[in-house]
Parts: structure tokens; sequence; C-alpha cells
């Protein structure tokens, strides 16, 4: 193999006034519009922004990889110094195999389900030379390296036999094989938990240190950017914004995009009472739309003039930042809104309680006990938000209480006090109009076939005695409500944006006047700035209409904004329930502790990780005594082990289920 | 792997069970005499009824299904009734061989023909090669094979007189010439069959291609012929294999008109013939013996598929 | 420009332009957008544009509709009646090969080949439309109650079904075709129910699909029917599905038909022209007089009527797919 080393200054990562579009029936449409940072050896650089700013297109143009219609119209690519566009095929290979490599989304998808592991290490190997025998031992080396419990077993499984966070490991592994100068991580731990993010990070931040290779992290949590990188670039319609040192970034951002972003996110400890979220007006350009000077004039709140007829000049802010706008001293008053809804007292009795329910799936003959025993109320006008790892039974609960899954005898299910058949098709029309859900994917929620007025036609008869023009007007009402204008009413699903989408979907939900709403992770498929509309969109209907919801999320922010009350689960057990405020400042649940602990943070508090070691024990086979005993930081042998823990209340409205005493609990970082 | 075929066998045999049940229920129950036209139109209903009480056709019907069943487990079909005296075991057994050696060579010509042009379509995919391939394989599977039997016997054998336009294959024949006398009929199942798995590959492999484990595969550094070797070919042949599994029971008793041409003593023609007869014992033991020939390539065929994809022994009997 | 040699890539989701919606821009927005009756219009014009833009699909249609137009008005191109013998010259010229006089040569009464090939496209554009039609409407009726329900019902005619189809077509046709009879109305609904398992196995896949989207448990949750789910919220989503597999399945109840009508199964008195039931008259003489001709033009008339068929189908279903 060929290797000219190339000089120790040389940027690990050059990427040079890049411009590249997609040809789609023909026509060509920019995605990227001059794009250009430099990544020192062994620096960590992120690059933020909603999707379709174009930040995995830079990461895989970096390694030549493009679909066939991508066509690079000008820029130069230079990883370790060399050009990689305009190097031939060959060296290419090299490159990839030993210079840059790449860590990516789903590594589930990403490993070869036909194959062992050992056998897709070991061929990385094999690509640079070494011989079967060697190969397979240093396979098996680098996958200690990676804290692979088990290392020799791993490399004789297939990629389904192992869970996503090992995959993930597994995949680091195979990336740092050829010692590259540059690792590329593309959303390395979108779709994991939060816990198993955490320990992927801790993973990669270890193998820095170790490695001395660059780190290129796109990823749109920003928390993860912040604790990983050194510098960030956030990205907006193909273009770097802004640019600097991660810290300042985030704590004093410049461009106006910036500042909307870090607004929009709900963190350090934001409330629905304190303030509603900033939402960027307007909406992201489209694929190859013309931006002839600011890429953000038409949505910027500051724009003005000058801002339509000239390019911004690229603004340095001292030596750590610089950003691309014309108004930079201006952005400090960017408004963001100030009055959060009117705090209110919660009545005492619940509008809808659940006793004792539980729920086993039978597959294949045995019992997976999905929901055990779960007592749970929640008061008019009440958020009680959801939270755990998957699998956790959130969303069985969820089914569970709408009528969607049968609930296993002796569990009762009471609506204003009223107990509510089991089944949703069996109960009288007040229970069902009473009790309606958002779901997560608005794509599958709403029918493709069906117009939108349709969808909410439909709802608004089935759901209220309205009919005729009655109904009309009401959909109509709804719409506006929604700030759907009339003309989203004849469109069909797939002409709708994500958020205009879930506005629909809300809608539904809305169009009779529930009791109840389950939003089972409304958000999560969206941008942060559509995010944020949604979710003020929520806290001011429930603010209106006194509705209570169950709110699941595996965003602790997320939920830490609207939630009133907070319930943990784990393993189908309601491990803790409490008022949001105290979950973050009294004592909590070692699993809450532990959960909370793994949040990565936007605002750069420095938290001790309280790692969970091991899986997630399976419903099928739950550990004795306490569920949580397997992976529990207080774990009291002899007792948690073999006894069931009783639930005991820290304070009237907070409840947990743990053998510790108050005083030995841990809190969670707020 | 073991609890796999097990259950996956188990699957084969209630399916089996079913088809049996089938088969027996359009030869017994339906209106129709089988002991009448054993004994022919004119003979006394005294005679009629002798043969149904030894044919135990007058048992209660589960008596009768269950009589079937266990005659399928030790293979006593009973005489035939076009040819008295003949055991139905000994027309069967000659008419399978006879399948069997055209299938085989069939599929020997039609198998790594149509996964060359699959794969080659789905790597050039959209390009006129892709295209070709593609529309070829349409329009030829779209022929009826007897259609093309026809055809076949004419142009080549009877005009240009490059193979034998029949398969009267002499005794003495060598494998040589006796696969020249096969040559014609296999033509016509590979006219037939090409498109059809040539199709199949492709999809598999243009999934497998598009998938996130190639592009591991290339960022690992690899070339694409590798790619494709190594990666690729394992995943995206299962959707072939699981289509060949099927199509070889097809095979084996559904070229009635190809083997009608011909004039090929297949179970096919033996099915034709024990139909119009009408004879019924060798009607149920042909029809189950292909349904037994359907189930062992089915199972043979997941089982192949068990073993290139191990997430593939997680699912058996998802329908 | 660059040469790009790798195939597929996560990045065409970038394509996927993401709007944040928001009061006061939404005036903004619309403008944007024609408005949605229009666009939806636009939808059905595109896809027709990219249907006729399909050369198979063009080809199919021209192809299949000469038969149609040879089925509904064969006068119109046969020069010759169904059973009118050839004469020249005042005499019948029957096994004629062709020439001037009768294109596709004669049979062996003396029958021209030409008009019969044009009045016999009739009869299996009966048969085979009428079949795949009385399958498809069962097969979707099953497979919507099949995939919406699921539970033990389905669990048995599903294998009774993979039972069914494990035994080929024509062998179950031949089986019923004998003890039934072998009139046309036996041999349309054999060979409708033939094809029932298929198309439901198609179909109730589709719905068990659609039946797992939220749309169909927000539907449960405001208290819908199973009927009104399975035909107003499914059957919509699963109708480019059924068309298709219709389609395909008039190929195939062609090729069944005319399989059926070679082996002498289906009822035949000579005079009523069939291509299936004229080779299956004529083809022994391919060997024995070397006359090729009566039947080598209804085996390629057959030939050409499942290829525009078939081209049709894939058509639809890569429009439908795109």
């Amino acid at each position: 193999m060929t290797d000219t080393v190339a000089p120790a200054d040389t940027a690990a990562l050059e990427v040079d006034d890049l411009h590249l579009s997609y040809v789609v029936r023909g026509i060509p449409r920019a995605v990227l519009r001059g794009v250009s940072f430099s990544i020192a050896p062994g620096e960590a650089y992120g690059l933020v922004g909603e999707s379709g700013c174009g930040k995995s297109t830079t990461a895989y143009a970096a390694v030549r990889y493009l679909p066939g219609n991508a066509s690079i119209d000008g820029g130069r690519i230079l990883v370790d110094g060399e050009d990689v566009i305009e190097m031939p095929y060959r060296r290419l290979q090299e490159i990839r195999s030993s210079h840059a490599s790449m860590v990516y989304q789903d590594p589930v998808q990403a490993m070869n389900p036909a194959l062992k592991i050992g056998r897709q290490i070991a061929e990385c190997y094999r690509i640079l030379g070494h011989a079967k025998a060697e190969a397979g031992d240093l396979a098996l080396e680098s996958l200690r390296r990676v804290h692979i419990a088990d290392a020799s077993s791993v490399m004789d499984r297939y990629p389904h036999q192992l869970s996503g966070g090992m995959l993930q490991r597994v995949v680091i592994a195979m990336a740092l094989v050829g010692d590259p100068r540059l690792l590329i991580l593309d959303e390395p731990t979108t779709g994991l938990d939060a816990t198993v993010e955490a320990e992927v990070l801790d993973l990669v931040r270890e193998l820095r240190t170790t490695t001395n290779a660059a780190i290129l992290l796109i990823a749109h949590n920003l928390g993860v950017i912040r604790t990983m990188c050194d510098r960030v670039g956030v990205m907006y319609a193909g273009k770097v914004v802004e640019e600097g040192d991660a810290q300042r970034v985030f704590d004093s951002p410049e461009h106006p995009y910036t500042v909307g972003l870090l607004n929009a996110i709900p963190r350090q400890g934001l409330r629905k009472t304190d303030r509603p979220l900033f939402t960027i007006p307007g909406t992201l350009p489209q694929i190859g739309a013309e931006l002839p000077t600011c890429v953000y004039v038409d949505r910027c709140p500051i724009a003005d003039d000058l801002c339509r007829t000239e390019v911004p000049p690229v603004v340095s802010l001292g030596e750590q930042q610089w950003a691309r706008c014309h108004h930079v001293e201006q952005t400090e008053q960017i408004d963001v809104p100030t009055s959060g809804i009117d705090a209110r007292e919660l009545d005492d009795e619940p509008v809808v309680e659940l006793t004792g329910l539980s729920k086993t799936f039978r597959q294949r003959g045995t019992d997976i006990p999905a929901l055990v025993g779960v007592d749970l109320g929640i008061a008019e006008g009440e958020t009680v938000g959801l939270v755990g790892e998957s699998g956790s039974g959130k969303s069985t609960l969820a089914k569970t209480l709408l009528g969607i899954h049968e609930p296993d005898e002796g569990g009762e299910i009471t609506l204003d006090g009223r107990e509510v058949r089991a089944n949703a098709t069996d109960r009288v029309t007040d229970s069902i109009r009473a009790m309606q859900m958002v779901f997560q994917n608005p794509d599958s929620a709403l029918n493709r076939m069906w117009s939108v007025r349709r969808i909410l036609r439909r709802s608004v008869t089935k759901l209220t005695d309205l009919r005729g023009e009655a109904a009309d007007r009401r959909v109509e009402e709804i719409a506006v409500a929604m700030r759907l204008s009339p003309r989203h009413l004849d469109m069909r699903p797939r002409q709708l944006s994500g958020g205009l989408k879930q506005r629909v979907a809300i809608a539904r939900a809305f169009a009779g006047d529930p009791r109840l709403v389950v939003c089972d992770e409304p958000t999560s498929a969206l941008d942060v700035s559509v995010q944020a509309a949604i979710l003020n969109l929520l806290a001011n209907l429930q603010a209106e209409d006194r509705t209570s919801y169950l709110f699941i999320s595996h965003d602790i922010g997320v939920v830490r904004y609207l939630a009133d009350r907070i319930a943990v689960m784990y393993v189908g057990r309601l491990v803790e329930l409490a008022p949001t405020d105290e979950l973050f400042s009294g004592p909590v649940h070692p699993y809450t502790e532990a959960l909370m602990s793994a949040v990565p943070s936007v605002d750069g508090s420095v938290r001790d990780r309280i790692p969970l070691t091991g899986e997630i024990p399976s419903p099928a086979d739950p550990p004795p005594g306490c569920v949580f005993h397997t992976r529990c930081h207080r774990f009291i042998p002899g007792t948690c082990d073999v006894i069931e823990p009783p639930t005991i209340q820290i304070t009237p409205r907070h409840s947990m289920a743990c053998h510790l005493p108050v005083e030995e609990l841990g809190r969670a970082p707020s | 792997m073991l609890r796999f075929i097990g259950r996956r066998a188990a699957l084969s045999l209630v399916t089996l069970v079913i088809l049996i049940l089938v088969i027996f229920l359009l030869t017994r129950v339906f209106p129709s005499e089988p002991a009448r036209q054993l004994a022919g139109p004119f003979a006394p209903q005294e005679r009629v009824d002798e043969l149904n009480e030894t044919l135990g056709l007058n048992d209660p019907l589960p008596v009768q299904f269950g009589n079937l069943l266990a005659d399928v487990l030790t293979l006593s079909f009973g005489e035939s009734f076009s040819q008295p005296g003949v055991e139905v075991l000994d027309l069967v057994r000659p008419a399978l061989w006879n399948s069997a050696k055209l299938v085989m060579f069939a599929l020997v010509l039609t198998v790594p023909l149509s996964i060359l042009g699959g794969v080659v379509a789905a790597r050039r995919k959209d390009t006129l090669v892709d295209r070709a391939i593609v529309n070829f394989g349409l329009a030829s599977a779209s022929i009826p094979e007897f259609v093309s039997a026809v055809i076949f016997q004419y142009v080549i054998g009877v005009r240009l007189g490059w193979l034998p336009a029949t398969t009267l294959i002499p005794d003495d024949a060598s494998i040589f010439t006796e696969l020249r006398y096969l040559l014609l009929p296999a033509l016509s199942i590979v006219l037939v069959y090409f498109g059809y798995i040539a199709r199949i590959t492709r999809a598999g492999t243009i999934t497998a291609l598009e998938s996130d484990y190639t592009r591991t595969a290339y960022m690992k550094g690899l070339n694409t012929s590798s790619v494709v070797r190594r990666h690729v070919l394992k995943n995206s042949l299962q959707p072939t294999v699981a289509v060949t599994g099927t199509q070889i029971g097809y095979l084996f008793g559904g070229l009635v008109g190809l083997e009608l041409v011909f004039n090929y003593p297949g179970l096919g023609n033996l099915i034709l013939r024990a139909a119009t007869a009408p004879d019924f014992p060798l009607l149920q033991a042909a029809v189950i013996t292909v349904a037994i020939i359907f189930m062992l390539s089915t199972l043979a065929a997941d089982l192949l598929i068990a073993w290139m994809n191990p997430r593939a022994r997680l699912n058996v009997g998802a329908g | 420009m660059t040469a790009i040699d790798d195939p597929g890539s996560e990045a065409t989701g970038e394509e996927r332009a993401a709007e944040t919606p928001i009061p006061d821009e939404v005036a903004e927005l619309d403008a944007a957008v024609a408005t949605a009756a229009a666009e939806r219009k636009q939808i059905r014009a595109e896809r027709r544009r990219l249907l006729l833009r399909t050369p198979g699909f063009v080809l199919g249609v021209v192809i299949a509709g000469f038969w149609v137009i040879c089925a509904i008005v064969p006068g119109l191109l046969a020069p010759y009646g169904a059973n009118e013998a050839v004469r020249v010259d005042g005499s019948v010229i029957a096994r004629q090969g062709p020439s001037a006089d009768a294109w596709f040569g004669t049979d062996t009464i003396g029958n021209d080949v030409f008009s019969r090939v044009i009045f016999g496209a009739r009869s299996v554009l009966i048969t085979a439309p009428t079949a795949a039609a009385l399958a498809t409407i069962a097969g979707t009726m099953l497979g919507l109650v099949m995939g919406y329900y699921r539970g033990w019902a389905d669990e048995i005619l599903g294998r009774i079904i993979e039972a069914l189809l494990s035994i080929p077509v024509i062998l179950l046709g031949i089986m019923t075709l004998v003890v039934f009879g072998n009139s046309r109305i036996v041999i349309i609904l054999t060979v409708a129910t033939l094809f029932t398992p298929v198309v439901t196995r198609t179909v109730r896949s589709a719905v068990q699909a659609e039946a797992q989207l939220d749309y169909v448990t927000s539907a449960k949750l405001r208290g819908e029917s199973g009927p009104f789910i399975m035909l107003r919220e499914i059957l919509p989503n699963v109708t480019g599905v059924i068309v298709v597999e219709f389609t395909v399945r008039v190929g195939y109840a062609i090729f069944t038909i005319a399989t059926l009508a070679f082996l002498g199964l289906a009822a035949d008195d000579f005079t009523t022209p069939d291509w299936g039931n004229d080779i299956s008259n004529t083809y022994n003489l391919i060997q024995s007089n070397n006359q090729w001709w009566p039947s080598i033009f209804p085996a390629l008339a057959i030939a050409s009527l499942v290829i525009a068929v078939n081209l049709i189908a894939d058509s639809l279903d890569k429009v439908r797919s795109s």
C-alpha cells in the first residue's frame, strides 16, 4: 500500500467552498452552496442543522460516497491534504480503508445480516493486507478495545443477535481498524436510548484520547454536539452560517439562525409556565431554491434591505467564532417571548384513573408481561409525562389505556369515576369521545388517500353530535385553532410538511372535546423549530380546554417543559411518579437518577454520569425482587434481589418503588 | 437451526394434509361416481354396488379420508382403474423419474442464466442492458409453455432439424443423446422461467445494493465486485432461492401442455391421462406426488435460505 | 462535475424539505402552493403522462386494443367468416400454406386461418377477464377480512390458501373440469376459483401492512366499525395493488384457459373459433403433415395478447410504486 505521510499540521479534513447539487428530472438542485470548514488533526468538529441543511451530504461527500444524481459543481475536499474528488478510485479505496472511516446512524442496518460479526470486522483487516488468522485475532482485539463484554462469543454471533448499542460499538470498532486520521460520525446515537447514547458517546470520547483521530460529528441533537465537540459549524440551507468554539457558539450565539435554534429547545429547566418556546417563522427553503444573498433572509427577524441585496460578509467575533451576517450586533435584540401559560392548581380528583393495570402478551407460547400493575391517575388539565427506555412499556400503557390492547383481568380503568370497558370497540360513545391520541409518525397516522377536510370531518361527526353545516363549521374552526389555513383542508397529507401533518393529527384528536389526549412521542420525528411550534400549540390547547395529557417522550427536556408530573417506567413497571419540580429537586429513584444523568446537556453543565451497566432485562424473564437491581448502582444485596420493593411516599404526590431509605437516595442533575 | 427445521417440516406436513383433503374432496365428494365409471356405463347396478363396497366408497367420509392418509403413508395407492391389475405406484414411478430428469436439466440451464441476467440487470439498473433483460424476461415469461413448445418444435425440430422434435428416446441412448432429446422441451421451460427468476433476482439485488450494509462495505474500501460477491449476493439471492423452490413443484406437475406437445411421459402427461380416463386412484396418487415434491422443494429452499440468512430462522410460519 | 462510482446513498433523504408553519406566515406558504385540487389533478396527470411515456405500456395497449377490436367487430378485419371455406375459382382450397388468398393459410376443411384468429379473440377476451374479475372481487373481500381481522380464521384460511397454491393451477383445473364438465361457465368459475387464493394472498398482505398503520388505530379510537375501516379507510390505499393484481391475473387467465383448451378440456364444437382449441386440433399436423400454419398463428396470437397484458400490468405497477 502506497502511503504518503502528510505533514503533522495538515488538516485531517478540509472542505473548501464546496458546491453540490442533485439532478432531479434533469434540473440540478443546489444542496451545498459553498461549504467551507476544516478540522485539525485530533480535533472534534460538529455540524448541526435541521433536516435538509446538507450536513449529511457534506459528510458523505468527504468520502465521495454520493448517489448517482449528485454532481459536485465546485470546491475541494481534502482528506489529509489529498483531494478526494480528483483522486483515482483505487486511492479513494485506500483512503476509505485507512484514512477516513465512518459510523452510521442505524447500526442495525449498517451490518450485513448474513455474516458473523467476527468476519465483518476481520474483513477490514484483510483489506489492509493481514493474513486470515491474524485478521481474526485483530478483530477480537478490536472488539475488546470498544469494551464489548464477552468479545469472543460476539465474534461468532450475527447482527440480529445483538442490541443496537452493542452493534454501534461493533461499527465503531470497524471504523477504527485502519487507524484513521478522520472519523466521521453521522448521527451515531439517533434512535438509541439516552442511556445507550451516553455509553456510546463515552466510548467515542475515550477513543479520541487513545487514537488521536479527528472527528466530524453530524447530529441534530445540540446536546450531543456540545458535550463532544471542540468546534461547531451551524449549517442552514447548504451553507455554514456560524462557526466557532462549541461552548462559545452555544453560550453566546451570534447568527440569528443559531439564536433561533437554541431558543427553540426546551432547556435550562424551562417550563411551559415560564415562556413559550421560540419558533422560527417561515419554512425551510426547498432544495434548489434561489438564495442569492443571505440564505436565512426570508425567516430572519432582523433582516432588512441590506440583507436582501448583498451577500453577508463573514464577521469575525474574536478568534474563536464567526458568523455570516450583516447584523451580528443586533442578534441580542431578537425578541424571545416572555409570558408562559398560567400555572393552575390541579384537582385531586383524577379524570382518568388506572388501577392495577397489567397487560401480558402471548408470543409463541411464552407470556410476556409488558405492563405490570400500573396505578396512575391523571387530573383535569394535567400533563403526565411518561419516560423510560425503549421497551419499558410506555406505548403499551398508552394503548392499553385507550383500549387498543385488552388489559389482563383485574385491572381497572375509570373515566370521571366510572369504569370503562377494556376494548375500544366495546366502549360507549362518551368514553370513546373522551380519550383520543396523537401519534409519533403523522405519515402513518393520517390516511393518505383522504383529504384533510375529510379526515377532520369524519372525526367531528364521530366525536361530536354536530352534523351537516354545523360539522363543516366545526372543521373550519378547529383548522383555524391549529393554525391550518382553509386551503390546507383540501390537500392530501403527502402535500403537507411534517409539522403541518402533525397539526392535522392534533386537530383530529381535538375534534370533539377530549378529556384526555395521549401524545406518543408527537415531536420526535420533527425538527427542533417545528417541535417548538407543536409544543406551544399543545400547551395552549390545554390551557384553553383543560384537557389532560399523557405525554410520552424520550426527550427529558421536552417532558420537563410540558409535564406537571413525570412517571418513570422500567420493564413494564411504574418505578417513580413525581411532580416535575420535585423530580428535579428532591430525592429520586436510582433508575431515574441514572436515566437523567445520561442526557447530554446543551447548557454545558458538567454532570457525573451514572452508568447503567448491562442490557435491559427481557420482560419475559424479569429479575426477581426489584426488576432494576441488576443494573442498580445502589443495589442492596440480599434485599433488592429477593423482595419486591414497596411503594414509598417521599411527599404526598411523589412516590416510588424502592427499598432504599429516603436519605440514601440520589438526586437528578438539574 | 434444528428447531427451525423441525418447525418448518411440521408446517409442511400440515399443508400437505390440507392438500390431500382438497384432492380427496375433489375426487370423492363432488358429483361423480368412480365405481360407475370403473364398471362401465352398461354394467349392472349390483356390480357398481359391489365395487363401491370393495373400494371403501360406502364408508363415512372421515373414514375414507383416514384411509387415504394411511395409503399415502404406506405408499399403497391400489390398482389403476384404467389399467386393471397394474399398481398405481408402478405407473407413477417412471413418470416421476422422467419429470425429474426434464426438470433438473431445465433448472441447470435456467437458474445460472437467470441469476446472471438478474444481477447484471440490477448492476446496470435503468440502462439499455437492464431494460433489454427485463423486457425480454417479461415477454418470454408471458408465452405459455405449450405455445413456445409448438413453435420450437416446428422451427428448430422440424424446419431446421437441429434437434429431435419428439422425446421418443431410444432405449440404449447415452446420457448425451438423452439430453439432446430433452433439449427442446427444456428450452421452452428456460424461456418461461428465465424472465421470472431473473426479475426476482434483479429486485433482490437492487434492494441489497441500496442497503446500508452495502454502503458499509464500500466504506471499508472494497471495490464493487468484492462488495457484490461478499456482501450483496448472500442477501440478494434469498428471494431467488425461495422462488426457485416453489417453481420446482410447479415444474413437476404443471408442464402438462409441454409434455403433450413432445409426447413426453412425465407426471403432467400421466395426470392428464388419469383425469380424462378417468382413473381416480392414479389421479390421486399422481397429484399427491406433485404435492409432496412441492413440499420437499420449498422445504429445501427455506432451509437454504435459513442457512444463508440466520435472521430467517426466527420467523417460520409467518405466512 | 466528477465521476461518481458508488450507487445509492442516504443523502437523497436530504431532498425531503421540512417546513415550519407559523400562523403569520401561513398566507405566504399558501401563495407558494397551487390550490390543492389543481395539484391533485396535476399528480394524476403526471401519472398519466408517466404511463404514456412508458413504451411498454403504449405497446401493450396497442396490441391489446387491437385484439379487443377484433373481439368486438371481427368482420371489420377478417376477410372471411370464422367457418367460411376459402374458395379460389369456386373450389375450396384446404391445407394451403400462407398465400395472397389466405394470408395465414387454410386449415384441413378450408377455413381461413387468419379469419379464425381474428374471430378467436372474442372467446378468450370474454372468459379470461371475467374469470380474473371474479377472482379479484372474491380475493379482495377475503383478503380484506383476513388481513384486517387476523385471528384463527385467518390462520386456517391462510393454511388452506398455502396448500392450494402448492399445486399447479393447471392440475387443479384439469381435475375440476373433469369433475364438473367443461362448459364455458364452468371454465370461468374454475379459473376464478383457482385464482382467488393468489389474489387473496396479495390483498391480504397489503391489507395487513395497512392495518398496522396508525390511521387504522385512530379510526378504532373514534369508534369506527370494522366494515367502515376495511372499505373506506384501507381499501382506497390498496386499490393500486388490486388493479395491478387484476391485470396480472387477466394475463394468467388467458394463459390458463388457452392451456386447458389446448389439452382438449374445454368445450369444443369445432365451429366456435378459439385459439386454444384451434391449436389443440391442429398441432399434430406440424409433424405429420408439416402444416404449421393452423397452429402457429393462433399460438402467436395468444403469446402477443399475454405479453400485451403483462406489459400493461408491469407499467401500472411501476407507476404505482413510483
